[in-house]
């Protein structure tokens, strides 16, 4: 729908100052579909032409971002290969490829490391790296929360249609921390001591799970176990991580 | 209108790339040849009971105008199966999306692509029709009356083939697009024919419907306009042939034709526009 390919029913939106879709916006936008189809009797070279074309480009500015573009998405062993004889991941590198191209400020992919081998999965990352160092800015939509987790600085959770959360990605670990205590010597005297440093505190046995505000309460509370008599095997912290994260703010799914 | 020259190129890159230029040019070229087979056994058989050059002219002017009809005939067809999937697949498969997402005008997309498919058509057209009486004259001395204004109403018949096939894919699905497009072809051939029938037979009520079929897809009353003013006098007395004389499709007819053509090419460019992708 920012893009132009689908028209709202209602309400306003606006993507780089212009209206969805608009002709010069779409100028500094970067777009990889998700189940993307190219004209498969071209070869990659002249796909990344065409695009190129598209966007502007003029033929001596082509002939110096095709073969580079080839070079970054690792595509340039298979420049005169027909895009039809592509496997799914080389595929996908093409259709970053022609995303990038024109040297976009906004570029949205969706789904970009979807059927890539771990190997393609990181040229991917290394490439959304680039472009945020050269300025540009990233839209990621991905189901893989691993890979928006190492890749994104921000998150938004989507729900039927809306933005239901946002979150800083680097902050992840710093709001809110589970730690997993294997002590003797506790009772329920123990947790109620930590109740002031902890927001949650669940004793069983010599087993005790914790969650702590900051990660700079930590030393705190390990104190104050120690203080209380506790002796303490273990104490593991566990940072929150973006599926806890989502499956909180989701909810859990009763499909199955 | 840099969008409309890159599409319309890569239209003409696809038929290239997929064979479909090569096949065509193939196909008319087989069908050159085989008229031109045809003629030299004609020309032959004159010779052998020596046919009196009247009755030789007629025939051979008689056989051009069948070929000419062949021309036209698989034109039009050429014109709709090779443009059927252009708008239509594109949108099914997904391949638009790269494509419109590109800081181009919706409308150039559809614009380019269709310029590309008139200028293959204009391409085939030119080598069958020019071909046939290029044939006909060097081995018959035989020639159409009015033959640039003939080829040229050909040419408006497959471009309007073309522009309502293109208007259609903005709408349905590949399969459903050639079934229309063809079956309003058909419709508008049997029009034609019943036209025809009505000047023999003096019916009014079967000019009424022949007419009303040329005004919902005119594309054969312009070829029975071409054939009026290409056609030879032996053609022209036979009552039932595509090429008869008994009901001939007016100026207006023509004008028709090509606003129809026009109005299907806004509506295309319009619908493309505004449908979601």
């Amino acid at each position: 729908m920012l893009l132009g390919l689908v028209r709202p029913t209602s309400g306003s939106a606006s993507v780089l100052g212009a209206p969805p879709g608009n002709v010069e916006a779409r100028r500094k936008i970067g777009f990889l579909p998700e189940h993307f189809q190219f004209y498969n009797w071209l070869t990659p070279a002249e796909l990344l032409r065409l695009h190129g074309q598209l966007c502007g480009m003029t033929r001596s500015q082509l002939s110096k971002a095709v073969p580079a573009m080839l070079d970054l998405v690792g595509l340039t062993p298979h420049r005169d290969k027909r895009v039809g004889d592509f496997s799914k991941g080389m595929m996908q590198r093409i259709g970053l490829g022609q995303a990038l191209i024109h040297e976009p400020d906004l570029i949205f992919l969706d789904e970009p490391t979807s059927g890539l081998d771990p190997m393609g999965r990181r040229l991917v990352r290394d490439i959304i790296r680039a472009q945020r160092e050269r300025g540009a800015t990233v839209v990621l939509n991905s189901h893989l929360l691993g890979e928006v987790e190492v890749t994104c600085d921000e998150v938004a959770f989507l729900k039927d249609g809306e933005i239901v959360a946002t979150h800083d990605v680097s902050r992840l670990g710093a709001e809110e921390v589970r730690v997993l205590v294997e002590a003797r010597n506790m009772s329920a005297e123990t947790v109620q001591a930590l109740s002031p440093l902890t927001t949650a505190v669940n004793l069983e046995g010599d087993h005790l799970a914790l969650t702590a505000s900051s990660v700079e309460r930590l030393p705190e509370i390990l104190r104050a176990l120690v203080a209380r008599g506790a002796e303490v095997y273990s104490f593991v912290p566990e940072k929150l991580s973006l599926e806890d994260l989502f499956v909180r703010i989701m909810g859990e799914d009763r499909g199955l | 209108m840099m969008g409309c020259w890159v599409m319309a190129k890569m239209t003409f890159k696809e038929a290239a790339r997929k064979k479909i230029l090569w096949t065509a040019l193939l196909s008319g070229i087989g069908f050159l040849a085989l008229f031109g087979i045809a003629l030299h056994f004609q020309i032959q058989d004159f010779e052998a009971r020596g046919t009196a050059p009247f009755i030789r002219y007629q025939i051979l002017d008689g056989m051009l105008m069948i070929g000419l009809y062949v021309v036209d005939l698989l034109a039009v067809i050429m014109a709709i199966l090779t443009s059927v999937d252009t708008i239509s697949g594109e949108i099914t498969s997904g391949t638009i999306h790269a494509i419109a997402t590109k800081p181009i005008p919706r409308w150039q997309i559809f614009l380019g692509k269709w310029i590309g498919f008139a200028a293959m058509t204009a391409a085939f057209v030119a080598l069958t029709f020019g071909g046939t009486i290029g044939v006909a004259y060097a081995m018959g001395r035989v020639a159409p009356d009015h033959p640039l204004e003939g080829g040229l109403f050909v040419l408006l018949e497959c471009l309007l083939a073309l522009t309502v096939t293109f208007f259609f894919g903005t709408w349905f699905s590949t399969l459903t697009n050639g079934v229309l497009v063809l079956g309003l072809h058909g419709l508008a051939f049997m029009g034609g024919w019943l036209e025809q029938m009505s000047g023999f037979t003096e019916s009014a009520k079967l000019v009424t419907v022949g007419v009303v079929v040329s005004l919902a897809m005119p594309s054969e009353s312009i070829w029975r306009r071409a054939a009026f003013d290409m056609q030879s006098p032996l053609a022209a007395a036979l009552p039932f042939s595509p090429f008869a004389s008994t009901s001939i499709p007016s100026n207006v007819m023509i004008g028709y034709g090509a606003i129809y053509l026009l109005v299907a090419l806004v509506a295309g460019l319009f619908s493309f526009y505004q449908r979601d992708l």
